[in-house]
């Protein structure tokens, strides 16, 4: 049987309620999921200190308030190195790496630890925790089913960023990105052109990546067309976005600078 | 030497310098993909690497041609690399009505993209398989067997360089290591967009800019891209 997929796991969380109840709901169904004992779920970046956004019941939000208060642990490691950082025993850990936060998770009873950062590309936004009681590595199930929540947690953690900064910028014309208010999260697509979009995006709106994604994932919702799609009107040239109400302006391919030849294109 | 054999000899060198700090994983899998279509009877090729979900995601490719793009995004489901990758094995099956019965979507874009064969042959770690590595022909018929076995060895060196030799005794920094290549594959591709629109180029000619940057600098690739997406760097 293999494991929940992202979208799987988000089509899950927006049947069982309004999307502020989803880190809730998430680190619940990514316990149950992994058969680890606590599962903690918070918001940070590289610069800077993070909050807890949801843990489940148990040592994890001990855990995850153990890890702000000291300033180290796998948490902090995983977003400024920008790799899960995976320890099976934390009694073992070779190069005792975070002392205090050791001392703390054994004293509770936390024998392991797996933390996800959550991210897309330069974009980090956050740590999904593991804790296990029991020591040892999860298994391959368990690590893709704990990617899979990560990218699910990705995902929701944008989107609740994306809000405050719409809620922040109220007077703002509305476009159509608006529609992106409504519970239609989805997950965050990998392919190239979407992430080159983005890039462009953000230097059209003077905005930071994250924003830019959601822009365009936001145009693509209210065009009811494929995030794919409009990434691709991007990159060649076809789409701009800027500060107009509709938040975009067309433009004939081959006019900008740098724009594919169409002839070249097409052979 | 002949030329064929100053190129296998260069890749080799260039391998050796992936044991230094500096090394750049995606700029060397770039040149790796490159010099493998140079070096046997194929027209283009890439390199996919397992997501740990299930999947795969290409990590370079020989050409941005968004075919080609589309052809590497399509094995996520369905096609060779995905087949290498499932079952350990290299994937030679050239003949198209196989190639159509097993892969039907991947098949028929592979034509519309001028293409009539791609195999694929795995990125083995011991037993775990870790990618593959894909060559596409324009022309019939299956890689000599000489080119085979030359692919073989080429994407040995693909695994080598991701795997790193640190890590082949931790399973928890193999799987931290193949995470780490497919966040920074993304921050390339942000990175492109944002220099494609400041400077007013194509995304691709802002990867060149990049790695041509980075070559004469003598700085890794990730550096030059991470200046891109701080924007210490605003124009190449």
């Amino acid at each position: 049987m293999t494991p929940p997929g992202a979208a799987d796991i988000l089509a899950g969380l927006a049947g069982a309620g309004p999307v502020t109840t989803w880190p809730g709901h998430l680190v619940d169904r990514c316990r149950t999921a992994t058969l680890v004992s606590g599962v903690g779920l918070a918001v940070m970046s590289t610069a800077t200190v993070g909050s807890v956004l949801a843990a489940t019941d148990g040592h994890a939000q001990e855990m995850e308030d153990l890890q702000f208060l000291l300033g180290e642990g796998p948490c902090t490691e995983a977003i400024t190195s920008g790799r899960p950082v995976l320890v099976p025993d934390l009694s073992r850990q070779a190069d005792r790496r975070w002392p205090a936060f050791t001392a703390g998770a054994t004293e509770r009873g936390v024998l392991a630890s797996f933390a996800f950062p959550l991210q897309v590309g330069a974009v980090g936004i956050g740590v999904l925790d593991l804790y296990d009681g029991s020591r040892g590595p999860l298994s391959d199930r368990q690590y893709a089913a704990a990617l899979s929540f990560a990218d699910a947690a990705t995902a929701v953690l944008l989107h609740l960023q994306y809000d405050r900064v719409e809620s922040e910028d109220g007077a703002r014309t509305r476009s159509p990105d608006r529609l992106h208010q409504s519970d239609r999260v989805e997950v965050v697509d990998r392919r190239a052109v979407v992430h080159q979009a983005a890039g462009m995006i953000s230097v059209q709106l003077g905005v930071d990546l994250a924003t830019a994604l959601l822009r365009l994932r936001g145009h693509a919702f209210g065009a009811d067309r494929s995030v794919l799609e409009v990434a691709g009107d991007v990159v060649v040239r076809r789409l701009r976005f800027d500060d107009s109400a509709a938040g975009t302006v067309q433009t004939s391919p081959g006019t900008a600078p740098g724009a594919p030849d169409p002839a070249e294109e097409s052979s | 030497m002949t030329a064929r054999e100053l190129l296998i000899a260069d890749t080799f060198v260039e391998l050796a310098g992936t044991l230094v700090d500096d090394f750049d994983l995606i700029d060397f899998l770039h040149a790796l993909v490159e010099r493998t279509v140079a070096l046997v009877d194929a027209d283009a090729g890439g390199i996919m690497l397992a997501d740990q979900r299930g999947g795969l995601e290409v990590m370079a490719a020989s050409t941005h041609d968004t075919r080609l793009v589309e052809l590497f995004e399509l094995q996520h489901d369905e096609g060779p690399c995905l087949d290498a990758f499932r079952t350990g094995e290299q994937v030679t099956k050239v003949d198209e009505a196989a190639m159509r019965g097993a892969w039907p979507t991947f098949t028929a874009r592979l034509s519309e993209a001028g293409f009539a064969s791609a195999q694929a042959i795995p990125l083995r770690l011991q037993t775990q398989v870790i990618g593959a590595l894909n060559v596409f022909r324009v022309a019939p018929g299956a890689l000599s067997a000489a080119d085979m076995k030359l692919a073989r060895a080429l994407a040995d060196v693909a695994t080598v360089a991701i795997v790193q030799q640190r890590v082949l005794d931790a399973r928890e920094q193999l799987a931290e290591q193949l995470q780490e290549a497919l966040t920074s594959r993304i921050r390339v591709e942000q990175a492109k967009g944002i220099l494609a629109e400041r400077s007013g180029v194509g995304v691709d000619a802002a990867f060149t800019l990049m790695r041509t940057h980075a070559r004469r600098s003598g700085l890794p690739l990730r550096q030059v891209v991470d200046a891109v997406i701080s924007g210490a760097v605003l124009n190449l």
